[in-house]
C-alpha cells in the first residue's frame, strides 16, 4: 500500500482563500496538544502565547519591532519566490546589510548629522543586495542551485559578523565583551511614538515596502514579467524577457530589503553590533512569505502573526516555564500546515493498493 | 443526413456500452452513449474535439468512472475501476500523448508499464519479437529521448500488445506520422484485425477512416449522432455528421502573376546550429526565402528539427554569426525575439500552454505576453513605471475574440479554461491583430477541432494574400496542400528545397519527408 497525490480537476476557490486561516487554526490545535503533553493547561498556555502579548501597549510596540524585519524580508522574498528564484539566504543578506550599514557609526563615529541615518539605510540595502548578487551570479553564470548557495552564504555571513565583533570592531572600552561601540544619536533609527513604547520606524519602512512591491507586482510590466517567469520560463523567453536579468532583479530586490531590515534592526532595536543580531528572522520570513500567500499585503498580516510567536515564546518562558525555543516549534508547525493545506487544495490523497500503476494514467 | 444505421456488428459483441454517461460538474461530457464493438473489427470513433471521445474511451479503459450506464465485456457486465483492471480484462490503450520517460530506454519504459515483474532482457526480447511480427521495428536499448515520434508510438503500441489485449484503443495515431509511416501502421492494424483482435480507432482524418474502418460511431456534444459504414460514406458526409453542418472550404485565390520582382520578407541562408541538449536536433545548412504574399508550408515528422528551426527564426535562440536570418531586408540573426517582432515578425509556437500562453493567466495577460514590446504605446503607460494598461488590453482581447470567434465561458478566462481550438484561435488572432508582415506558425491546428482548424487556415491564407510572408510548419499534409503556395520538408535537421504547390504530390511530399527526394539537395544551393 502506498499514498499518491492525485491532482484535483478543479480546486476550490473558497478553500484557497481560507487556507492560511485553516493552517493557523490547525497550528493552534497542534500547539494545544503539545502543551497538554507537557502537562500544561492548553488554554492558559495558548492565552499567554497568543493573547497576552496583545493586551498591553508596550508589548504591541515589541510586536511591531519583531514584525518589521519579518515583513521587509518576506516582501523581498515574495518577488524571488514568485519568479522561481529560491532565495533561502535572506538571513545572510540581513546580516550583510546590518554590517554594511554599521560602517558609518562604528568606523567613523565622529561623522554625525541628519544625513548619517539615510546613508546608513542605503548602505544597508547596498550590502544586502551585493551579498544577494553572489547566488544570483552563480545561478545565471554557472547554473548552480541557488537554494544551496544562498543558504551556505548565511553561515559565511554569520561567521564574518562574529569575527568582526570579536575582532576589529570590538569596543575597546567594552571590558572585552564581544560588542561594538554604541551608535551615536544620529545613527539611531528613531522611535515612532516615544511616549508609549520603543517601536521604531522600521515598521513604517516595512509597510511602505510592502505597498511598493504590491504595486509593482500587480500593476506594472516588471510585475508581469516576474509572474510569467514564475509560471513558465519558456513562455517568459517567448515574451522576450531575459531570465538572467530577472534572476538578478529578484535577488537584488530581496537582498536590498533584507539588508534594510538588517540595518533597521541594528540601528533601531539594538543600537550596536553584536555577534548575533537576528533570532532567525531571515528563515522565519520564508514562513511569513508563504503564510501571506506571496502577496505583499498578506505578508504584512502574516508578519504580525509570526512576530507574535516570538513574543509568545518569551511570555511563555516567563509564565509557563517552557523554553522560548517553543516559538520555533510553532513556526515549524505552522509552515507544515500551510504547505499541507495548499497541497491538499490542489491534490487529493489516494491510497493505492498493490495493483495501481503510474504509467497507465498518462492521459 | 445520410446516416445508415447498422444493427450490432456481430451477434456476440466483444464490448458493449449501454447508456454510458459522464458528468463533470454541470457538463455532460458523455450523454447516454451506446457503443458496440464486435470481435475482429476496426471501429472508428469520430467526433470533433470536445465531442466526448476521450471521456468515453477513458471510461472504457478504466481511467474514469462513468456517472451512470453499463459496460459489458464478452457478454458480462463489468466495472472497470482502473486501467490495471482494464488491462487485465484485455483492453489496451495507446494514448495520443505518449506517457514515456525520455531518459529511459524503450525496454525500460515498457517494463514500467507491466503489471507483472519480468527481467529486462526478457522484455527487450519479447518487444523485439512483437515488433518484428507486426512490422513495428524498434531498438529496445535506445533512449526514448533520442527517438522520433513515430518510433515512440511504436513503443506505445508494442507495450500495449505485450499485454495480449483483445481490444486495442488508438487515439489519433496517425497525427504524428508521415503518409508512408501511416501506411505501415495500417498494415499492422489490418494484421491485428486478421488475427481476430478488435480496434477502436479514434481519428478525425476521414480519409483514413474510410479506408481502414469497418464501422464508425459518430459523436457530437457528448451524444451518439449516428452509426455508419464509413466505406459507404464520403468524407464530406462524414464531416457533416461530425460537425453538424458543412465544413468551410478554404478559399485560396490564385496569386496574380505580376511582372514586379518578388519582395523577400524572410530569408534564411546557410543556417546551421549544434544541438542544444541531449534531446535536441542539429540544424544543417538551412536556406529558404519567403516572399511577400507567399505561404510556405514546411512538412515533416515531428522531431526533425522543426522546433529548433522555429526557435531560430523567432529569436528565442540567437545565431552566433550575422547574416543568417534576414527579416524585411534587415539582419536579424543576433536580435532577440522582441526586436524581431518590432521588425514586423510574429510567431505562434507549437506548444500552446506553457510556451505560447500561460495556462493560469487570463486572456488579457496572455495578450500582453507577446505584444508588450511591439504595442508598448497602447498596452504600457506611465513612463518609467511601465504600468500595464488593463483597459486597452481588455479592448484588444475583445476585438480578437470576436474576430476569431473564440468561444469562452467567462469574460476574461484563464488560458487553460479554453478548449484547444479556441485557445489556438486566440493565439493566432493575437498575432494577426498586429497585421505582421512575417508570420511563422508551428503546428497551427494540432489538436484543434475541424471548425476551428478551417477558420485558422483561412486566416493564414488571407494574411498571405494581403501581402505578408507566412511560414506554416505542420505535420498535417492535407492541411499544407490546402493552404500552401510553396512547400518544403524537414528531415534530420535539413530543409528541402521549396517546391511550388502545383508541382507537389502526396507521394513526393512523403519522399521529401523521408529525405529521399533527390532533387531537393542538388537544387538547394540555387535557392539561397
Amino acid at each position: 500500500m502506498r499514498l499518491e497525490l492525485v491532482r484535483r480537476p478543479q480546486h476550490s476557490a473558497l478553500f484557497s482563500a481560507l487556507s492560511p486561516f485553516i493552517a493557523l487554526f490547525l497550528t493552534l490545535i497542534a500547539g494545544a496538544i503539545l502543551f497538554t503533553i507537557l502537562g500544561k493547561n492548553p488554554l492558559a498556555a495558548l492565552y499567554s502565547y497568543f493573547v497576552e502579548p496583545l493586551t498591553e501597549v508596550w508589548s504591541i510596540h515589541e510586536l511591531l519591532i519583531k514584525a518589521a524585519p519579518l515583513i521587509l524580508i518576506a516582501v523581498g522574498l515574495s518577488v524571488c519566490f514568485l519568479s522561481n528564484n529560491w532565495n533561502i539566504g535572506a538571513e545572510g543578506q540581513f546580516i550583510a546589510g546590518g554590517i554594511a550599514g554599521s560602517i558609518l557609526p562604528i568606523v567613523f563615529p565622529d561623522f554625525q548629522g541628519w544625513y548619517v541615518l539615510p546613508l546608513m539605510l542605503l548602505l544597508g540595502m547596498a550590502g544586502g543586495a551585493a551579498y544577494a548578487t553572489i547566488p544570483a551570479f552563480l545561478k545565471v553564470r554557472f547554473n548552480t542551485n541557488e537554494i544551496l548557495t544562498s543558504l551556505m552564504l548565511v553561515y559565511v555571513a554569520q561567521l564574518f559578523l562574529d569575527w568582526l565583533v570579536r575582532g576589529p570592531w570590538r569596543n575597546p572600552q567594552g571590558y572585552n565583551f564581544p560588542e561594538t561601540i554604541q551608535f551615536n544619536a544620529s545613527a539611531i533609527l528613531p522611535e515612532i511614538w516615544t511616549a508609549s513604547g520603543r517601536a521604531h520606524w522600521g515598521f513604517i519602512l516595512a509597510v511602505l515596502a510592502a505597498f511598493a512591491v504590491w504595486f509593482t507586482l500587480s500593476r506594472t510590466l516588471s510585475g508581469f514579467e516576474i509572474k510569467v517567469f514564475g509560471r513558465s520560463a519558456r513562455a517568459g523567453r517567448f515574451a522576450g524577457f531575459s531570465a538572467g536579468k530577472l534572476t538578478f532583479f529578484a535577488f537584488l530586490i530581496s537582498g536590498a530589503l533584507a539588508g534594510l531590515a538588517g540595518i533597521a534592526e541594528v540601528s533601531g532595536a539594538v543600537g550596536q553590533l553584536r555577534t548575533s543580531i537576528s533570532p532567525g528572522y531571515g528563515f522565519t520570513a520564508i514562513i511569513v512569505a508563504f503564510l501571506g500567500r506571496l502577496n505583499p499585503l498578506g505578508i504584512v498580516a502574516a508578519g504580525l502573526v509570526l512576530a507574535l510567536t516570538y513574543l509568545g515564546g518569551e511570555a511563555a518562558q516567563i509564565s509557563l516555564g517552557v523554553s522560548e525555543k517553543s516559538a520555533r516549534i510553532f513556526q515549524g508547525i505552522m509552515l507544515f500546515f500551510i504547505l499541507a493545506s495548499d497541497t491538499l487544495i490542489y491534490y487529493r490523497i489516494r491510497i493505492v493498493s498493490r495493483l495501481g500503476d503510474a504509467a497507465a494514467k498518462g492521459a | 443526413m445520410t446516416t445508415t444505421t447498422i444493427k450490432d456488428g456481430t451477434e456476440n459483441p466483444l464490448l458493449e456500452a449501454r447508456k454510458l454517461t459522464k458528468i463533470f460538474g454541470t457538463l455532460k461530457a458523455c450523454d447516454g452513449i451506446d457503443l458496440t464493438i464486435g470481435a475482429g473489427e476496426i471501429h472508428a470513433l469520430l467526433g470533433e474535439n470536445g465531442a466526448g471521445k476521450s471521456t468515453l474511451v477513458k471510461m472504457l479503459f478504466g481511467a474514469l468512472q462513468p456517472t451512470s450506464g453499463e459496460i459489458f465485456w464478452k457478454g458480462q457486465a463489468v466495472t472497470v475501476t482502473s486501467p490495471a483492471v482494464g488491462r487485465s480484462l484485455g483492453i489496451g490503450m495507446v494514448f495520443q500523448h505518449f506517457s514515456l520517460f525520455d531518459a529511459l530506454t524503450a525496454a525500460e519504459n515498457i517494463a514500467l508499464s507491466l503489471d507483472k515483474k519480468a527481467p529486462l532482457d526478457r522484455i527487450a526480447e519479447r518487444a523485439k519479437e512483437i515488433g518484428q511480427t507486426y512490422g513495428l521495428p524498434i531498438d529496445p536499448d535506445a533512449l526514448v529521448g533520442d527517438l522520433s515520434v513515430g518510433e515512440r508510438q511504436r513503443i506505445e503500441i508494442i507495450r500495449c500488445l505485450l499485454q495480449n489485449p483483445d481490444l486495442i484503443i488508438l487515439d489519433e495515431p496517425t497525427s504524428v506520422l508521415t503518409p508512408q509511416e501511416a501506411d505501415l501502421l495500417f498494415v499492422t492494424l489490418e494484421r491485428l484485425r486478421s488475427e481476430g483482435k478488435s480496434i477502436l480507432y479514434i481519428s478525425h482524418r476521414l480519409e483514413e477512416v474510410r479506408r481502414l474502418c469497418d464501422r464508425a460511431t459518430v459523436l457530437r456534444h457528448g451524444k451518439v449522432v449516428g452509426h455508419c459504414d464509413p466505406r459507404g460514406e464520403t468524407t464530406s458526409s462524414l464531416a457533416r455528421m461530425m460537425v453538424g453542418s458543412d465544413i468551410h472550404i478554404i478559399e485560396r485565390p490564385a496569386v496574380e502573376k505580376s511582372e514586379a520582382m518578388p519582395i523577400p520578407l524572410l530569408q534564411i541562408s546557410a543556417l546551421s546550429q549544434k544541438p542544444r541538449g541531449p534531446f535536441s536536433v542539429a540544424l544543417h545548412d538551412i536556406n529558404l526565402v519567403v516572399n511577400a504574399g507567399e505561404l510556405l508550408g514546411i512538412a515533416g515528422v515531428a522531431g526533425n528539427g522543426q522546433s529548433e528551426l522555429f526557435d531560430a527564426i523567432s529569436g528565442e535562440v540567437q545565431q552566433e554569426q550575422p547574416g543568417r536570418i534576414t527579416i524585411r531586408g534587415l539582419d536579424a540573426s543576433q536580435l532577440g525575439i522582441s526586436a524581431r517582432r518590432k521588425l514586423g515578425a510574429a510567431f505562434v509556437p507549437e506548444e500552446r500552454l506553457g510556451h505560447g500562453a500561460i495556462p493560469d493567466m487570463a486572456l488579457t495577460q496572455n495578450l500582453l505576453l507577446s505584444r508588450h514590446s511591439t504595442d508598448k504605446k497602447v498596452f504600457v503607460s506611465g513612463g518609467l513605471l511601465k504600468l500595464v494598461a488593463q483597459s486597452s488590453l481588455a479592448m484588444a482581447a475583445k476585438r480578437i475574440v470576436s474576430k476569431m470567434d473564440v468561444r469562452k465561458s467567462a469574460e476574461n478566462p484563464d488560458a487553460s479554461a479554453l478548449s484547444g481550438g479556441n485557445l489556438q484561435k486566440f493565439l493566432i488572432g493575437r498575432e494577426l491583430d498586429r497585421s505582421p508582415s512575417v508570420l511563422v506558425v508551428n503546428q497551427p491546428t494540432w489538436g484543434v477541432d475541424a471548425g476551428a482548424a478551417a477558420l485558422i487556415r483561412q486566416a493564414l491564407v488571407n494574411l498571405a494574400r494581403n501581402g505578408s510572408a507566412v511560414i506554416v510548419i505542420s505535420q498535417d499534409l492535407d492541411e499544407l496542400f490546402e493552404i500552401s503556395d510553396m512547400m518544403a520538408a524537414m528531415v534530420h535537421g535539413r530543409l528541402s528545397q521549396s517546391v511550388p504547390i502545383e508541382a507537389m504530390t502526396m507521394e513526393r511530399a512523403g519522399l521529401m519527408m523521408g529525405g529521399a527526394d533527390a532533387s531537393s539537395h542538388s537544387l538547394n544551393a540555387g535557392v539561397a
